[in-house]
């Protein structure tokens, strides 16, 4: 039967969905040291449709990629304890401040080093740059098909793909020949959790530079165990051209941040007894606001 | 050349309402500019629809009309605007952040390899100094758009590269009809010329799209229930409440989340944004994701039994109490003072 190569994009994201008021420093940047880094949500949710083609197609390879400082080899981590076999970690300084151009452009440069693949899945949309962007400018930059807000990776027949996506007002079947890039949203199904016997095998697993810090007494385990080694890439191993990366490959620029604000004003604060409330009531037929 | 056009997006053979909010707040932008505004409408049947488009604000409308563009897919659209901007060189292309522009939207700006900028709430002109080339850029597009989930505001720029693109939600931006009656110039796009073959290599198999009965848009008094409303029950007093008084219910993200109310009644960052004349918040916190959707109604009543509760503070009244207490009382009270 037939098998697939598949790439998982997935993002190092610091949690913003329970900021908190110490998240916000004074000048309105973010205090990303107070939240918690963690994988992307929706590429969890690509990562599992991922691993269902795996069931049902043994001998498919689900294979993470990730851009970001080095502590970002802990999502390759953590896709490999849910079922990932292998992944990359693209991480140099150049990167750094890469809007979503030159980062699709990292990642392509690096899908292209990897080599064939037939399926690539990226979230919808990360928590934190919040643009849903970076999938079909990967998508653009390889040449291949895009299908973003999917929801279900339904059938591979011989040469083609069925997906459903799910879109503000409904839903939308569509058909497409693969490679091809598919990104998934959030109504996707969870991602299957840990998997204790996949922890095992890969808690050592590192990077070559995380390596730095282990103790001696382990590093023999790395030439017995090459799954243990996880691939770690920079400007050089993808071949990339400097000028598009970061901030001069980069054409939008950040030029304020602010915190959010809004206009306090002086609320009118009512007991919620017969009086108040009648009172308010004719208050707001008298001046129109209703009736 | 160097004008600033609006890919305008297609529900039910009609042009859609962000497509024309887009094209009213580009008139402005256009004026500012001293330049013209161009719409490119993309689909099938199209003849008609470019009055309407001149209704709203543009100055000439480009209509790519064949039967295999019937229904949106990616790649034939893509070409179609990527070939048109390179022969037009705009300075400006908005699209809507909706599943449409935020799909077709990115796939264009990486052909052009120009910036995108997702999600805009505001769009304004201005100027910008990069201290450090000494440079100073006029009539520049500032991009304002919240990241990082809603906690922070941004304001993004593309100095060096044309066209400045930008996705804009959905609601955030007025739709007005120009007052004196306008018409332009069409102009027809050789669709053969720009699209290739192996662009049609994804079929739209199926496609339920459901009228959704809620117009929240529309509505001048939104009673809106969150998590505190404490059960689908519960919003029932909603419903009776907006049916006497002739308004909308409205959701938070957790009241949805709950079960309490559909989907399509959610208000806020990931919702619908709403400005109605009274927005009612009853058992509502007021996170910034749901106060971007609602902060700019002329009148804000807080219903929640927490005195410090967020919402308190853009509310211009704040009653202190249950929902379930509250909601009835309002009632009794509305039926016996109107006539
Ligand atoms: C305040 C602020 C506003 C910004 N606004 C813009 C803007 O409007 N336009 C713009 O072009 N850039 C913008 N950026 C830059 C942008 O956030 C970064 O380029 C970011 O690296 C990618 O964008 P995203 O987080 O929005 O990803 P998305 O496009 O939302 O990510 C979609 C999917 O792509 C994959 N993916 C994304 N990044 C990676 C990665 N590093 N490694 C592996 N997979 C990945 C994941 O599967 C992810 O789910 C902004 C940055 C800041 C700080
Ligand atoms: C990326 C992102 C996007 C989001 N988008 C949206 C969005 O579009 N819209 C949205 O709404 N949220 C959105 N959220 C979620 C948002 O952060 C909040 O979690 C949500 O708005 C909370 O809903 P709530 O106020 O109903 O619930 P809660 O925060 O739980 O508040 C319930 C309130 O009810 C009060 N209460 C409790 N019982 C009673 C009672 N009996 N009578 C009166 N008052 C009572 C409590 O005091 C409290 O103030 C988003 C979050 C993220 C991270």
């Amino acid at each position: 039967m037939k098998n697939f190569k598949i790439i998982v994009l997935a993002k190092q994201v610091p949690d913003t969905r329970n900021v908190g008021k110490d998240a916000m420093k004074e000048d309105g940047t973010v205090n990303r040291a107070v939240l918690p880094a963690i994988f992307n949500p929706e590429d969890l949710n690509a990562l599992e449709q991922a691993l269902r083609i795996k069931d049902k197609y043994p001998g498919s390879t689900v294979t993470l990629l990730t851009m970001g400082p080095p502590r970002a080899a802990e999502i390759i981590r953590e896709g490999l304890y849910r079922g990932a076999d292998n992944g990359y970690l693209l991480t140099d300084r150049a990167f750094a401040g890469s809007d979503t151009l030159a980062t699709s452009y990292a990642l392509s440069r690096a899908i292209m080093k990897i080599g064939d693949f037939d399926f690539i899945l990226a979230g919808r949309q990360a928590i934190d740059g919040d643009t849903a962007q970076v999938g079909p400018q990967v998508a653009e930059k390889l040449g291949v098909p895009q299908v973003t807000y999917a929801e279900e990776i339904v059938d591979i027949k011989k040469n083609k793909a069925v997906v459903r996506r799910r879109l503000e007002k409904g839903v939308e079947t569509v058909e497409s020949v693969f490679p091809l890039l598919i990104t998934v949203t959030g109504t996707a199904p969870a991602c299957r959790p840990r998997n204790a016997k996949l922890i095992m095998k890969y808690k050592r697993a590192t990077t070559i530079s995380e390596r730095q810090n282990v103790s001696e007494d382990y590093i023999f385990m790395y030439d017995d165990r090459p799954f243990l080694n996880l691939p770690e890439w920079n400007v050089g191993d993808i071949e990339a051209e400097p000028e598009r990366l970061g901030l001069s490959g980069s054409p939008t620029k950040v030029k304020k941040v602010e915190n959010v604000v809004f206009q306090a004003k002086e609320a009118k604060v009512l007991e919620a007894d017969n009086q108040s409330i009648e009172w308010l009531m004719k208050e707001l037929i008298s001046n129109h606001t209703l009736g | 050349m160097d004008n600033l056009f609006v890919i305008c997006e297609l529900e039910n053979g009609t042009i859609a309402d962000i497509s024309l909010e887009l094209l009213t707040k580009g008139r402005k932008l256009a004026d500012q500019l001293g330049c013209k505004q161009e719409a490119l409408i993309i689909g099938h049947k199209l003849k008609g629809l470019e009055k309407e488009a001149f209704d709203y604000g543009a100055d000439v409308v480009w209509l790519a009309d064949d039967a295999r563009l019937e229904h949106y897919t990616t790649l034939p659209y893509t070409s179609i605007a990527v070939e048109l901007f390179r022969q037009e060189k705009p300075q400006v292309a908005l699209l809507g952040a909706t599943s449409y522009g935020r799909d077709l939207g990115p796939r264009v700006s990486s052909a052009l390899s120009s910036g995108l900028t997702a999600d805009c709430t505001a769009l304004e002109i201005g100027e910008h100094t990069d201290k450090r080339a000494g440079k100073t850029y006029k009539n520049l597009l500032l991009q304002i758009r919240p990241a990082f989930g809603g906690n922070i505001i941004a304001t993004i720029i593309n100095p060096e590269h044309k066209p400045q693109m930008a996705t804009v939600r959905e609601g955030v931006m007025k739709m007005e009809k120009c007052k004196e009656p306008r018409s332009g110039e069409v102009k027809k796009v050789d669709v053969d010329k720009f699209v290739r073959p192996e662009d049609f290599v994804v079929n739209v198999i199926e496609r339920h799209m459901e009228e959704s009965g809620v117009n929240l848009k529309g509505a001048p008094v939104i009673i809106s229930g969150g998590y505190g409303v404490g059960s689908k029950e519960n919003f029932e007093m909603l419903y009776q409440f907006a049916e006497l008084i002739g308004a909308e219910v409205g959701a938070s993200r957790a009241a949805v989340d709950a079960g309490f109310a559909e989907h399509d009644r959610q208000i806020g960052q990931t919702g619908v944004t709403v400005r109605p004349k009274l927005y009612i918040a009853c058992g509502i916190s007021g996170q910034v994701q749901h106060i971007a959707g609602m902060q700019e109604s002329a009148m804000v009543i807080s219903v929640n039994n927490d005195q410090e509760a967020p919402i308190n503070k853009i509310a211009d009244y704040a009653i202190l109490g249950n929902v379930e207490d509250v909601i009835p009382k309002m009632i009794k009270y509305y039926k016996e003072n109107s006539k």
